[in-house]
């Protein structure tokens, strides 16, 4: 029992970052944007929302920080694709190199001013700590229920998400920009508008994700080797895997995320498996994923139908 | 009558081609206006321009009087002005509804509920059969139409364009597309139909303007012109309009096929059950609806698709499950037009030579691809077919439609086959154009080779070919006789034998 509920903190702790990802992803490609700068907008956030809390102290300025410095990443992502036509695999990719670098560059030169690798005031671990829910029954040793405020944020988000793809006109135009570009146009649609506002909002959002993992994964230290670290491809691969679905995305994210941390709650007594057989595990799920995902192929996979390809009304 | 639109001096130039050259035309309301042309003489960028899609490089618009500057499909729409493409501008996973209120503000107060109402009540004023619940992509093509007219209808559209509305439509569902098309024009509004189909021209516009290589060449009343003249107009010079239909001696069961099914990729049938039998001397015409299995017929035929259940027998020997070169090798040859053209046998930054190498590079001996033949090929088919080219060094992308197609068709029957399986190869052509690859065709069946030819003009269907075998929803209706049959009765087999909606 006990163990069961530190594994599903463990699950919501590794998960929360992916499904901060995930979303981030989805929104953009409901527009029909396959932005594959995730890794890259991550790590931009993990970075800017560190420095930002420890210039200010303040979890809200993090948070802005890190949202603002990925959506600016994305906004650059969205100039190019949607203004300039670039072919948008590769101005992803470009996107996560560069953002990768990026914040190793900064937060090295950040590490040799302060002459070692900063940590966070404990104050201010105390502003983004997770709310302890006591689990009634679980003996004198009370093991609790720990969710993260940043947690409920991005379930909330998903949520809020789905009701506006699913319930209002502008949620209908902006997936009509992703399916048929060129009908939504003919219909008024300003498409555009809506390819440039769900990538710019989506990369912010993968931002948080980001800062997530600077802030809290790692316990308030800097230590690149340790934060985003390819869960910027696992978020990927995970809007495939929840069929575009932001309710889907909360469960394959958590899903994901048990599958992180599954290596520190099987005993060698049951089975001894290599720790680096655990770190493959949720890359090796990524790659079952995609191969199962691509092998049901029809019109209700919810694929928008025109991702990946850019819009030119011109065109003959 | 009032005028609706009034386009002075349009002038639209696609790199150096010039689609629409110094173009004008006056559109009142309560008429209907046929814009004819041919294919490529710039009847659809002109409404293109009108609707917002393209940009003109020169001239003015007026609506209503005003000058107007039509930067966008929005524009377009806030003018009052409503096209409906050829190819239907429908989110495929959207429901009929969806379609329609996309892009359109909610009106303050209304309720969905009031929404549905008054798209319902649109829909019975100009009695129209639609389910606003149904997905676009379980729709017939005409159903897809009635979602864009009404998608027109809700958005106040008192300009409306249609571009070839009748093209993928049976005889019957013309008939009721033209009486609610006269229903619009006598509530009011203006209705511009594009079309290269004279005996449309003559039984609903009221006025026609003829369009020739980007030149408004002409503007007439329909009442004081006839199809003779407007032919001349079209294409600039006299033609005769008749399709030869030579008597062959015929050789039987070329080709026979029995019971072949196919399966599409959503685990549906695309072919259901198909028997028929093709003899050598014959052009056998396919009819149907677009989408209703002609495509995998002729797939199933080359070996590029597998048959689930069935034989094809070519001379008397099962083919099924042999490779597509071994099925070439025997002598059957396809080529298949599709709506982009270029998609399936050509490669289109190659030039003529490596294009017929594409059929025949297997056959050097060398390891080393033997060019001369095939430029000699190449070079032959430009001579014979009268192919317009800079050369055989072009790129076929260079070239225009009607000579990409006879490219195909030549390096085709160059082969020498036995069974030549054709899919729309005048698709896009001008008329002139096509009837060479008519008599291209002619030539074949005299030659004794058994020819499929699939087609989408009933009319030019029921000319050339000796039989037609109709396809309704992958299920083979009758095959009927080309000279006693009409187009409604095509019509009616298209449609599954029940009487169209």
């Amino acid at each position: 029992m006990d163990n069961a509920i530190n594994f599903i903190n463990a699950a919501l702790f590794a998960g929360t970052p992916l499904l901060f990802g995930t979303l981030g992803e989805l929104i953009s490609e409901k527009a029909g944007c396959l932005n594959l700068g995730v890794e890259g907008m991550m790590w931009v956030g993990a970075f800017a929302g560190f420095f930002a809390a420890l210039q200010t102290g303040s979890a809200m300025l993090s948070l802005l920080a890190a949202f603002g410095a990925a959506a600016l990443c994305a906004a650059v992502y969205a100039f190019l694709t949607v203004t300039l036509r670039a072919n948008q695999n590769v101005t992803g990719l470009t996107l996560t190199t560069f953002g990768v670098g990026l914040s190793l560059v900064l937060g090295s030169a950040m590490c040799q001013a302060n002459g070692g690798a900063p940590n966070l005031p404990g104050s201010f671990r105390d502003k983004i700590a997770a709310f302890k829910i006591p689990i009634p029954g679980s003996g004198d040793d009370v093991v609790k229920l720990a969710v993260y405020p940043l947690t409920i944020f991005a379930i909330v988000l998903c949520i809020s998400a789905a009701v506006f793809y699913k319930k209002t006109r502008h949620g209908l135009s902006v997936r009509a920009s992703g399916e048929n570009p060129a009908a939504a146009d003919a219909a008024g649609v300003n498409v555009s508008a809506m390819k440039y506002a769900s990538i710019i909002l989506g990369g912010g959002i993968c931002g948080i994700g980001g800062a997530f993992m600077s802030l809290v994964t790692a316990n308030g230290a800097w230590m690149p080797a340790g934060i985003v670290n390819g869960f910027g491809w696992i978020a990927v691969a995970l809007v495939i895997f929840v069929r575009w679905k932001p309710m889907l995305a909360i469960l394959g994210a958590f899903v994901f995320g048990a599958f992180q941390s599954m290596r520190y709650y099987i005993p060698d007594s049951v089975i001894s498996i290599p720790n680096a057989f655990y770190q493959m595990l949720p890359f090796v799920l990524t790659l079952i994923v995609l191969i199962v995902t691509s092998m049901r192929k029809s019109v209700h996979a919810g694929e928008p139908a025109a991702i990946g390809v850019n819009y030119y009304r011109e065109e003959r | 009558m009032k005028t609706a639109i009034e386009l002075q001096n349009i002038t639209k130039r696609f790199g150096t081609v010039v689609a629409n050259d110094n173009v004008n035309l006056n559109i009142n309301f309560g008429e209907i206006v046929a814009l004819l042309g041919e294919n490529g003489s710039g009847k659809t960028t002109l409404m293109n321009i009108l609707s917002g899609i393209y940009q003109p490089d020169g001239g003015a618009i007026f609506i209503r009087g005003e000058q107007a500057h039509i930067a966008s499909p929005r524009d377009a729409q806030r003018l009052g002005i409503g096209m409906v493409h050829q190819h239907f501008k429908l989110v495929d996973v959207f429901t009929a509804y969806e379609n329609i209120i996309l892009g359109m503000p909610r009106v303050k107060g209304e309720s969905p509920a009031e929404c549905r109402a008054r798209i319902e009540n649109l829909r019975e004023e100009y009695r129209l059969t639609l389910s606003l619940d149904k997905r676009v992509h379980d729709m017939s093509v005409s159903e897809k139409q009635t979602v864009e007219i009404i998608k027109l209808l809700y958005r106040g559209a008192d300009v409306l364009v249609l571009d070839e509305p009748t093209a993928v439509l049976t005889p019957q569902e013309v008939g009721h597309l033209f009486a609610m098309l006269s229903r619009m024009k006598k509530s009011g509004r203006a209705v511009v139909i594009i079309t290269h189909k004279l005996y449309e021209v003559l039984s609903i516009s009221d006025r026609v303007a003829v369009l020739r290589r980007g030149q408004c060449v002409a503007e007439a009343v329909t009442a004081q012109t006839d199809s003779r003249e407007l032919t001349n107009l079209m294409v600039g010079r006299p033609v005769e309009l008749k399709i030869e239909r030579p008597d062959t001696r015929k050789a039987p069961n070329v080709l026979a096929l029995t019971g072949v099914s196919v399966k599409n990729s959503d685990g549906g049938n695309a072919l259901k059950d198909v028997s028929f039998s093709l003899c050598g001397g014959e052009i056998l015409g396919v009819a149907g609806v677009a989408g209703s299995g002609q495509k995998e017929l002729c797939e199933v035929i080359a070996g590029l698709v597998p048959a689930e259940t069935g034989a094809i027998l070519y001379r008397g020997r099962n083919i099924i499950g042999n490779s597509p070169a071994e099925i070439i090798k025997k002598g059957i040859s396809m080529s298949f037009i599709p709506e982009d053209r270029l998609g399936m046998g050509l490669v289109a930054s190659m030039d003529l030579t490596h294009n017929m190498l594409l059929k025949s590079y297997r056959s050097g001996k060398l390891p080393l691809l033997a060019k001369a033949p095939a430029k000699a090929l190449a070079t032959e088919l430009v001579d014979r077919l009268k192919i317009s080219t800079p050369g055989v060094a072009a790129p076929v992308r260079q070239l225009s439609g009607g000579n990409v197609q006879k490219v195909l068709l030549g390096r085709e029957i160059s082969a020498q086959p036995q069974v030549l399986i054709t899919a729309y190869p005048v698709r896009g052509l001008d008329i002139h154009s096509s009837f060479t690859i008519y008599a291209l065709l002619n030539e074949q069946k005299k030659n004794g080779v058994a020819v499929l030819f699939v087609g989408e003009d009933l009319d030019v269907l029921l000319e050339l070919s000796d039989r037609i075998l109709v396809l309704c929803q992958g299920e083979v209706m009758g095959i009927v006789s080309a000279k006693d049959a009409t187009k409604e009765q095509l019509g009616l087999l298209m449609t599954g034998g029940k009487e169209g909606a």
